[in-house]
């Protein structure tokens, strides 16, 4: 196992996980990742991709069958309680107790973290106040709404302030307005707090909207990295997306190869799509094409890449297909 | 000092639970209410056997139900631990620093106390029923504190049975299996001497012997002091054993995540 010395700048550093499941599912196939301190990391990928497995594996309560991870400066297998103490988690699922009220959650949960008496008290108060739960704070959870719980989720991973918070998919299953909220309370977090946080999430507005930093991950491996924005100027130029009225596909597919300004063209169903440096200035060109060999178009829609076309281009599939 | 105020808070959590529908106790009486009326009915002429010793069946039974009591109270303690497993709240808990034998002994502390409660009830039922405790309170203390070892035992089992199945049907289907083969191989309802040689032989090395024999040598009749510190010490030991066992169970949980 090689260890690469730990670089200060980095909140987390993982290289080479592997794990393996029973029936020989490969969730991680050799992930390597490094998050700066004081960033928001999107760990983007469709449901089964491996952001979980990383997830559980950086926050102690998994173990790789190869690789290493150092989270907070400390080794994830080697230091796990010095971990746990470092980190925030707010997992995927409800981490809350249904049967007890929003303040017994934070006092069980500060008590977790060796926290104590009157300033724990204090500290839980405080919490309530700032997620917008203190008149809520004495009610037993199952009457909390979604996005209380949720709330309450994220105050409970905040409580002892950790240096790292790792928010897997925190914003699932909530609805528009209960997201929104979430969006705002993570860019505060970030901001305000200067916390290195970890986000994994299957949306991709979700990480263009909030992380600073993003991987894609694919069948257990990074396929991409960068700023959201230096992933998507990568794909120069627009994508032309034709949605052919009639005609034979692959025919218009092979005489829009043939068109100089139309590069990377693929044929999904009765769409047709092709990249171009100047979109506008393509469209006349393709669509001249396409008429010469008697197809027509029915619709022709110009786009500005999206992280949708950064998946589709490193992951060799769409988003859709994927998840 | 954490690790004993970690343990009441996990203690205190279930607690609350209880606390707040405080008709589950009760609800979680009418079996062995249902087996002293019932059984003791049904028996009660056993105390006519040739070679029957003391007094009436009552007398008999009521350590037993207690010690029965104590076995399918704490036999449920692993649901829990599913329910924490399957809502998320486990996986919160384990990636907090918190002593994963705290974890364990809180659940313990909860259904330990509930037993005591419960075999307090019944204690009373019994006196009510006409039995009688030769050595008065201190004898139906260390009859409950027997009790109460025996339910820390099965409480850490069924906690390491949960964590390890996370399944409900597997504990419901282990408590089923275990409760009565244990209860009848041992002299809850029969006296030892009056059952066949071989039970006899499988009832020394019966943990809910050894709890019901300790039970009544102290709680009904003369008590014989060597024979109760030796059955609460081989309870003790089981405590232990089982302790270890349930928190060892969350790092098989881990590994399989």
């Amino acid at each position: 196992m090689t260890r690469t010395p730990f670089d200060s700048h980095n909140s987390i550093e993982a290289s080479g996980l592997v794990k393996t499941y029973p029936g020989d599912v490969r969730a991680l196939d050799g992930l390597d990742l490094e998050v700066e301190a004081g960033t928001v990391f999107g760990l983007l990928g469709p449901n089964g991709a491996g952001k979980s497995t990383t997830v559980r594996i950086l926050t102690t309560l998994s173990s790789p069958d190869a690789g290493s991870a150092r989270v907070a400066g400390h080794d994830v297998l080697a230091e796990p309680v010095r971990v746990r103490h470092a980190i925030g988690v707010v997992g995927q699922k409800h981490g809350v107790d249904f049967d007890a009220t929003g303040r017994e959650n934070l006092v069980v949960q500060g008590e977790f973290y060796g926290l104590t008496g009157a300033a724990l008290r204090r500290r839980a108060a405080e919490s309530l106040e700032r997620f917008g739960l203190a008149d809520a704070a004495d009610r037993l959870v199952k009457t909390y709404s979604g996005g209380m719980q949720r709330r309450l989720d994220v105050a409970m991973g905040l409580l002892h302030r950790p240096q790292v918070l790792f928010l897997d998919e925190p914003t699932t299953g909530l609805d528009p307005e209960a997201r929104a909220q979430m969006w705002a309370e993570i860019e505060r977090l970030a901001r305000e707090e200067g916390m290195t946080i970890l986000l994994t999430t299957h949306y991709l507005e979700e990480a263009d909207r909030l992380a600073s930093q993003l991987a894609i991950v694919d069948r257990g491996r990074i396929v991409a990295r960068g700023t959201p924005d230096a992933l998507k100027s990568e794909l120069h130029g627009d994508t032309i997306a034709v949605e052919l009225a009639n005609g034979d596909g692959p025919a218009a597919a092979a005489a829009l190869e043939r068109v100089p300004e139309a590069r990377e063209v693929a044929l999904e169903g009765s769409t047709l799509r092709a990249r171009a440096s100047n979109g506008g200035a393509a469209v006349p060109a393709v669509l001249a094409a396409l008429e010469a060999h008697g197809v027509r178009a029915a619709a022709v829609t110009l786009s500005r890449p999206s992280l949708d076309d950064v998946y589709l281009r490193y992951a060799g599939r769409t988003w859709e297909e994927a998840a | 000092m954490t690790a004993l105020r970690q343990t009441w808070q996990v203690a205190l959590r279930y607690l609350r639970v209880i606390a707040r529908q405080p008709a589950f106790l009760f609800i979680a009486l009418v079996q062995p209410i249902i087996w002293l009326l019932l059984f003791g009915a049904l028996f009660k002429s056993v105390t006519e056997i040739p070679g029957f010793s003391g007094g009436s069946y009552v007398d008999f039974l009521t350590p037993g139900v207690v010690v029965m009591l104590a076995v399918s109270s704490a036999g449920w303690t692993g649901m829990g631990f599913i329910e924490d497993i399957n809502s998320g709240v486990m996986d919160r808990m384990l990636a907090s620093p918190v002593w994963r034998g705290a974890l364990n002994l809180g659940s313990v502390v909860q259904a330990v106390i509930q037993i005591l409660i419960q075999t307090l009830l019944i204690v009373l039922l019994a006196l009510a029923l006409g039995a009688h405790y030769a050595n008065g309170v201190g004898g139906v203390l260390i009859l409950m504190l027997v009790a109460a070892l025996l339910g820390a035992a099965f409480a850490s089992f069924s906690n390491g049975l949960g964590v390890l199945t996370r399944q409900r049907e597997s504990l419901i289907g282990a408590v089923t299996l275990v409760l009565l083969p244990l209860t009848f191989l041992s002299s809850a309802m029969m006296q030892q001497d009056l059952a066949p040689d071989w039970i006899g032989t499988v009832a020394k090395f019966n943990p809910v012997n050894w709890a019901v024999v300790a039970g009544r040598s102290a709680a009904m009749e003369q008590i014989d002091w060597g024979l109760v510190a030796g059955r609460v010490g081989l309870l003790a030991a089981l405590v232990v054993l089982a302790s270890v066992f349930a928190t060892r169970a969350f790092g098989t949980y881990q590994r399989s995540l």
